[in-house]
Parts: C-alpha cells; structure tokens; sequence
C-alpha cells in the first residue's frame, strides 16, 4: 500500500526552486488539499511575482499570473465571474507584504470568498536577497549589510496580527514547514482555508514560514534550524482569527 | 514490509530527508544524478519503518513510501 506519493494536483514539471527551498513543500500540501477534497477540476489558482511566479508550470489546474502584488484583485474578479470556482492566490511576503498591501487588506475587508497562501521567508527571494518588510531586525540582507536597521527603516509587518483586525477576514493562521510536525499542521490550516471557502464561509488567509537557504547564505538544513530560532520569536505561530470557530 | 523509494534524478540532494529520518537510513549518495546533484538514497531498507517523514520533508516530491 502506497503511505506517500506525489499529489494529482501536482504536474510532472521539474520545480525550478533552489535545493532545499521550502516552496516545494508548500506546494505539495496545497496540492494535497486540493486533491482531498476533490476539487482540483474546478479550482482556478493566481500566481504572484517573485520565485513563485512559475506556480502556473507546477499545479494541474487553471492559473493566472497576476501583476505584482495584485493576485488577490485578480482572485477577487476570477471568484466573482463564476462563485463555483475554487480560487487561491499563491504569494511571497515581497509581493503580498509590500506592494500588494492595498490589494490583500481590501481583499480581506471586503471579505472575499477566496484562499491565499502567504509564503513568509523575511527576504525577496528572485531578485538576489534584498531586505523584504518582513525582514527581521538586524537580519543581514544584501540592502540590509549592516542587519535591518529599524530607526531608520522601520519594523517588519506582521501579517496575521494585522489582518486580525479587520471584520471581513474569516480565518488567520501561521504556520512553519522547519519540521515533520510542523509540515502536518501547515497541511491541516491549508486543508481548512479551502474548505472555508467551499463552505462560503469567506477570506482565509495562511502563512507559511519557509526558508530560503540561498539568499540567507545558508545550508538547506541550517536554514531550517535558522527560522526556527529566529522567526518564530518573532512571528508565532497560531490561529489569529477563526470567526467560526465557536459554532463548533 | 516498508519501502521507500527515490527517483533519483529529480532529487537536488538538499538533505533535509537525511535530517528528518529517524532511522538514519538516509544518506546522500557520493554518485552525481544527471542533474549533477549527489541524491538521496537508502542503503539499508530493511531498517525502513514507513513513517514517510523524508517524505513529508522532500520539496521536490522524490520520494514514494509504500507499506
């Protein structure tokens, strides 16, 4: 009996990530979420700008590539035009975090019955390593040689905690893919978020916390142990939101 | 009996199926796949108990675990 193969979900392509980047593992688990619930015919992903931007090679479902930071306006229109569509949006934190703030805080204030996966790696990883807004303080990037400086380049945005705030986001959470445990609750949260939207429950959004051992300079293995001493200080993980969470 | 199988040439020998065994059975090979990687391989399959957690950490989806 087969315990574990490749998902349906997922084309015969060749990922094009770096050795040891976790893009791959998160991939993986959209698509074996897709593929559990059966609705990958019918699913309709958004892929951002970044590393991720090749996403439309990886899944076996219909994809659009958004403009930069645009993915969830993008969802927002493809969810509308048919509600039986499954719709996510795929997106590093250079792309959702930054010049896509406007498009993820409205997506989530208007409430849109739509899943985004969040791939957080506190650094741009396509253009070579720059500082990202989710850039830890002191962390060492190439526009950040010194570390994050934040007197003079401010705090990094933590996503989940803001969106909390706002009314029309239903579900929040944040996870890590550093370990096996980890990588099981990550695929649960992922699991969720598409089966809020199915249910029509509305805007659910998850982080991941993933790695990048290139431009961080590091072994694939040590990047892993990397976030798990320094991001999760900072970005802790958990469900911030779950707005149906007391029907239960 | 368990067993777990690598395609080979799709591994980019990263090593985080060798730090997620917890039988230390995994082990990057000293042969280079075509894509001039040294992939991940398992010598001692007899000591495999199944638990998929290479896989479960693979990025490139190279490993099948059977049962």
């Amino acid at each position: 009996m087969v315990v574990f193969e490749k998902p349906n979900a997922l084309t015969e392509n060749t990922l094009h990530y770096c050795p040891g980047c976790t893009h791959g593992i998160i991939h993986r688990l959209v698509a074996e979420a897709l593929d559990e619930l059966g609705v990958t015919g019918r699913t309709i992903g958004v892929a951002s700008v970044g590393c991720s931007v090749f996403t439309y090679n990886y899944f076996n479902c219909d994809m659009v590539q958004a403009a930069h930071g645009r993915a969830p306006a993008v969802a927002t229109g493809v969810k509308r035009s048919d509600a039986n569509n499954i719709v996510f949006t795929y997106q590093g934190d250079g792309d959702l975090a930054a010049i896509g703030t406007a498009e993820t805080v409205h997506s989530a204030a208007r409430g849109e019955n739509i899943t985004v996966i969040f791939v957080n790696n506190a650094i741009y990883g396509m253009t070579g390593g720059q500082m990202a807004p989710t850039t830890l303080p002191g962390q060492k990037t190439q526009t950040s040689p010194y570390g994050r400086d934040v007197q003079t380049v401010g705090y990094p945005v933590k996503v989940c905690e803001m969106l909390s705030q706002v009314d029309g986001a239903t579900y929040l959470e944040r996870v890590a893919v550093n370990n096996v445990a980890n990588v099981k609750k990550a695929k649960a949260a992922i699991k969720k978020a598409f089966q809020n939207q199915i249910e029509g429950k509305g805007f659910s959004l998850v982080e991941v916390l993933s790695t990048c051992p290139t431009n961080w300079g590091l072994a694939p293995e040590k990047a892993l142990e990397w976030l798990e001493e320094n991001m999760l200080p900072y970005y802790p993980l958990g469900v911030y939101k779950d707005k149906y969470a007391e029907e239960k | 009996m368990a067993k777990v199988t690598f395609d080979k040439d799709l591994c980019k020998g990263c090593g985080l199926c060798v730090k997620a065994c917890p039988k230390k059975i995994v082990k990057l090979s000293d042969e280079l796949n075509k894509r001039g990687y040294h992939p991940a391989q398992v010598t001692e399959q007899d000591k495999c108990i199944g638990c998929a957690f290479c896989a479960t950490m693979c990025p490139d989806c190279v490993i099948t675990v059977e049962k």
